[in-house]
């Protein structure tokens, strides 16, 4: 047992994965607290309210992260608020677009008016300072280059102050940026989606009332999803992340029992 | 286009994959696209999302301070570009040291301001809650937690006699969250290898709806 080869368990841990993508087997998803707070925190703000979504993460994290910011994405929309997007990581802004344009669409709202996409700006804590302050000396235009005071759902917005709510979609350290800089200095409310390697940075904040919720990993979105009632990418997931989950624990138990008997053996 | 794009993701995804057979040419030319096509990309989004409104525009439309501060972040920059010949490489400390001065002005006060101090002050919490006995617990937890954590970091004496004890019950606790971090760590890598199989499922084979 102490020799067999790495590719058998991979053959196994694919076939976890495949077969319950392809049996479409919904496993029912339990939704914690901290999604809850996301979810409670978004849905509690009036309608019209300016949210700004900051895309903090690229292709790596698409998988975990690509449904949890469609999942709230569409919360955003369903609620008639505002959407503001930026991006602090280059490669993240086709992501955010994407994603922004097809939940647009679903519930025909039009840019300009119901969300803008500023794009990506260098220098993360230059650029969260400069949103405190004032947006314009950071972002004077969108990114297709439209003057931010030509856009109407912008003419009112300026600083932390006009903005409601931040959701920063996090595959690294930005997400503390936002909070030590945004939070701290500013006041502004924040909720933090994020990887689940990231996510247990995040609870130190969340225990300290710093941020009002936290939606951590695939798992995470899935539960986001099942709180809007819309099945994505995160609950389709679900079923083959448990039975993974559930024969990388049988692997950790028989290697620790193989080791065990090596032990005594020798 | 768009089938082109899915068929040349599949490919490269596979490509990917190969690797945990054993190395190979295909998993070298899927990795070296990557990275290339990866610094390419962010090179033209640098360009056109920095470079071009934040200087080159704003010198254009400034006036007056506004545009001629703007030389001394082009200078620094230009000055960075100098590592690339040796004879005056050394130049490129200046901009270097501007940047570690600003990052550490900005670190420190934010880190202090926003991180150390909020989570002091959320340690500051009652340890009985009368009518709430868990949340009494979890208080008792948080307290006992942070300062025998805190005090597996003292080094100026050796952890013997008294402080042996919560120094012990710190680093268990350290551990715990090791292993929930490794745990969380474990989830994510899972997800992206679903997220990949999904895409190989889905938008490439239709096999899944």
């Amino acid at each position: 047992m102490a020799n067999i080869k790495r590719q058998y368990i991979y053959i196994v841990i694919a076939l976890c994965i495949i077969v319950p993508l392809l049996t479409q087997k919904i496993m029912p998803v339990r939704v914690s607290p901290p999604v809850q707070q996301a979810y409670d925190t978004m849905a509690k703000l009036p309608p019209g309210s300016s949210i700004l979504f900051s895309i903090d993460y690229d292709p790596s994290a698409q998988p975990e992260l690509q449904p949890m910011l469609l999942a709230m994405l569409r919360h955003a929309f369903k609620c008639n608020q505002k959407v503001i997007m930026i991006c602090n990581w280059p490669l993240g802004f086709p992501l955010g677009q994407d994603a922004l344009v097809s939940c647009a669409r679903e519930y025909n709202k039009s840019y300009g008016k119901d969300y803008v996409n500023l794009g990506y700006r260098p220098g993360v804590a230059a650029v969260i300072i400069g949103i405190g302050r004032e947006i314009r000396d950071f972002f004077t235009s969108d990114y297709a280059g439209t003057l931010l005071d030509s856009l109407p759902m912008m003419t009112n917005v300026h600083n932390s102050n006009d903005i409601a709510l931040l959701v920063g979609i996090e595959a690294g350290a930005t997400g503390d940026v936002w909070v030590q800089i945004a939070n701290a200095r500013f006041g502004q409310k924040i909720v933090l989606g994020s990887t689940a390697v990231v996510a247990p940075d995040f609870y130190p904040y969340l225990q300290a009332k710093q941020i009002e919720g936290i939606i951590g990993g695939l798992k995470g979105a899935a539960e986001y999803e099942t709180l809007i009632k819309h099945k994505g990418g995160g609950i389709a997931g679900m079923t083959a992340q448990s039975v993974t989950h559930i024969a990388i624990i049988l692997f950790i138990i028989i290697g620790n029992i193989g080791y065990l008997f090596l032990r005594k053996k020798r | 286009m768009y089938i082109i794009g899915i068929w040349i993701a599949a490919f490269l995804t596979l490509c990917i994959f190969s690797f945990l057979y054993k190395d190979n040419p295909f998993y070298k030319l899927a990795e070296h696209i990557y990275i290339g096509s990866s610094a390419a990309y962010m090179f033209i989004y640098v360009y056109f999302f920095d470079v071009k409104p934040m200087l080159i525009d704003k010198f254009r439309t400034s006036v007056g301070f506004d545009k001629w501060i703007l030389i001394i972040p082009s200078l620094l920059g230009i000055i960075m570009l100098l590592r690339v010949v040796p004879r005056i490489g050394w130049i490129s400390r200046w901009a270097i040291a501007f940047t570690i001065g600003l990052g550490s002005g900005i670190g420190i006060v934010t880190g202090v301001h926003g991180f150390v101090l909020p989570q002091i002050k959320a340690t500051f919490v009652p340890l009985i809650v009368m009518g709430n006995w868990m949340e009494s617990i979890n208080n008792l937890v948080l307290i006992v937690g942070t300062l025998t954590a805190t005090l597996y970091f003292y080094f100026s004496k050796e952890h013997k006699g008294a402080i042996r004890l919560p120094i012990r019950i710190g680093i268990s606790l350290i551990m715990v969250a090791f292993g929930a971090s490794f745990g969380y760590t474990v989830m994510a890598r899972l997800s992206l290898l679903i997220g990949r199989i999904y895409f190989l499922l889905h938008d490439w084979l239709h096999l899944v709806k």
